[in-house]
């Protein structure tokens, strides 16, 4: 189904091509992105994956138009990315749920439908369907203080979703969370790609979450942050937490692994 | 637990034995400030006088230096209860006519404010230009000021309410911008970003996310600014020569060295700057509840 919308005659929702960004500090130029280039086909699991600083997050930033790149190309679904933006061609999900304490659960979802025009009834339809997709019908009435982290980082997901993107853009999004709710999330997570078939861009530090959930991943460096491997991960499409476990799991966690320290600059 | 509107248990005691100690305070003052005198009138009567006679003139000494409590009391009962509200000699008339011009100067100083907030958070050029002037507004002493405003409209034939409701104005409008632009700019970075990857507008933002954020804020500022307003208000009454208003009451009763009457006046000025800050307080309790998604709010004053 996201065959059928996804732009133009490629099969590319996100082309990036010589992509630098500098950031004028204090302390002088900070070179966040140098040189990236990279391609993202309709229905891929993508992560960015690197040490602190080596821009993975920019990296999300510029595709979702949230910082402008100082040199290079960047499309998203075949325009640039701030005409994506204004289509609302996408959904994000941060590193902190970011819900409006003053909102319920309900409204918290329903804030993108709000703003972007959707009919009062679409709106409460389409609010209900995500909320049960992230398993949390019945808390609708709740405030986020009333729900645990791992929850409300559901609620943003749903959030992001109930708008309906085909490309979600993921920075982190179980970064705070403890080791056991990350593991049911990105079973979840896992499950919701395989059903929904939207591209996803996940920005992550854990290996294991990495290799688990991707398509590909994406091994960047810090300083300048640049791109240094880019490994496929066809893990069987049925897989379960388990096969962290399994022998090709591991050959890719090692790859990854190995990408990483290469392109670790122990000088600093 | 529901809104936490009740002291803390406990806290009864501590604020009566403060409340009786100032009493206590007061009462000895009243003796070291008017003995001098009493003992005056003694000697130039030639009575001999014990410590307990001095106390008791002390504390019910005519034109007192400091009178004590009991007689501000009685004079308080005299000019609120037992005067007609409609009579000139009423503390409750003087006081409406001050509350009215506090009021319309909140109002407007609180319109003011907020505005110049909104303009100077949305607008770059106001941002750059109009904050300096905002501050060099409060260095100029209100006490020069006021006079000047009421010469000035006085002259142009308006009078009365407007030109003290303007005073207050002045010195209202100050917290509450600074306190809205602190407010306005209060959101996280990350919300102010996910409402841009939703492409909402300005006024979007503005109304699901900067003014909510910005409310406690507000609350805060209005509350210092209602009480300045209610100072505006008083110092506005003083140049207009005592005609009516707790500013004018002082001021004949400094005339006149009527100290009573500037306590009681004094002690009218502050049951009211009281009441309207902790009727602001119940509202900012009702509203930030609301604001917190019903969590109990813990900064409570």
């Amino acid at each position: 189904m996201s065959l059928v919308s996804a732009s133009t005659a490629t099969n590319n929702v996100v082309e990036v091509k010589e992509v630098c960004l500098d950031f004028h500090t204090k302390d002088g130029v900070v070179k966040a992105l140098s040189n990236v280039d990279l391609s993202i086909n309709a229905g891929e699991f993508v992560s960015f994956i690197g040490p602190s600083g080596c821009g993975k997050t920019t990296l999300m930033r510029v595709l979702a138009d949230l910082e402008k790149p100082t040199s290079g190309s960047v499309l998203v679904n075949g325009m640039s990315p701030t005409e994506a933006r204004k289509q609302r061609a996408y959904g994000y999900v941060f590193q902190a749920p970011a819900l409006l304490p003053w909102r319920t659960v309900q409204d918290n979802v329903l804030l993108p439908l709000e703003i972007m025009g959707y009919g009062k009834d679409q709106r409460q339809q389409l609010a209900q369907e995500y909320l049960q997709l992230v398993s949390l019908s019945g808390f609708e009435a709740k405030y986020p203080w009333q729900l645990s982290g791992g929850m409300q980082q559901r609620v943003s997901i749903a959030r992001a979703l109930s708008v309906e993107p085909q490309l979600l853009f993921m920075d982190e999004p179980f970064g705070a969370l403890d080791e056991i709710t990350r593991d049911h999330l990105n079973d979840q997570l896992l499950r919701l790609w395989q059903q929904t078939k939207k591209t996803v861009v996940f920005v992550t530090h854990s290996i294991p979450e990495a290799v688990f959930l991707s398509s590909r991943i994406v091994v960047m460096s810090p300083r300048p942050g640049r791109i240094i491997d880019i490994i496929d991960c066809n893990l069987p499409a049925d897989r379960t937490l388990d096969i962290r476990e399994s022998p090709e799991f591991l050959t890719i966690a090692q790859r990854v692994r190995a990408g990483l320290a290469a392109g670790h600059n122990y000088d600093d | 637990m529901t809104t936490n509107m009740r002291r803390k248990p406990g806290s009864t005691i501590p604020v009566l034995t403060v409340i009786l100690a100032i009493i206590m305070i007061w009462y000895v003052g009243a003796i070291n400030l008017n003995s001098p005198q009493i003992i005056d009138r003694y000697e130039k009567k030639g009575i001999d006088w014990s410590f307990s006679q001095l106390a008791t003139d002390s504390w019910n000494m005519k034109r007192a230096v400091l009178p004590s409590p009991h007689q501000v009391l009685l004079e308080l009962k005299t000019t609120i209860i037992d005067k007609n509200v409609t009579s000139k000699r009423s503390l409750i008339y003087h006081a409406g006519i001050t509350l009215s011009s506090t009021l319309l100067g909140f109002v407007l100083g609180a319109g003011l404010g907020i505005s110049l907030a909104v303009g100077i958070v949305y607008v770059e050029t106001l941002d750059k230009s109009l904050m300096p002037w905002i501050i060099t507004s409060q260095t100029i002493p209100i006490l020069a000021l006021a006079p000047m405003v009421i010469v000035v409209f006085g002259a142009m034939g308006i009078s009365g309410l407007l030109p003290k409701a303007l005073i207050s104005m002045y010195l209202c409008f100050f917290p509450v911008a600074v306190g809205m632009v602190k407010g306005l700019r209060s959101p996280q970075p990350m919300l102010v970003d996910l409402l841009n990857t939703y492409s909402a507008s300005k006024w979007q933002v503005f109304w699901r996310l900067r003014l909510p954020s910005a409310v406690p804020f507000l609350f805060a500022s209005l509350k210092v600014a209602i009480a300045l307003s209610l100072v505006g208000a008083i110092v506005a009454e003083l140049p207009t020569g005592g005609q009516a208003g707790l500013g004018a009451r002082l001021l004949s009763g400094s005339y006149y060295g009527q100290t009573n009457l500037i306590w009681a006046s004094l002690i009218a000025a502050a049951v009211m700057s009281a009441s309207l800050v902790s009727i602001l307080g119940f509202i900012e309790r009702k509203v930030c509840y609301r604001l917190a998604g019903g969590q109990e709010i813990s900064n409570e004053l």
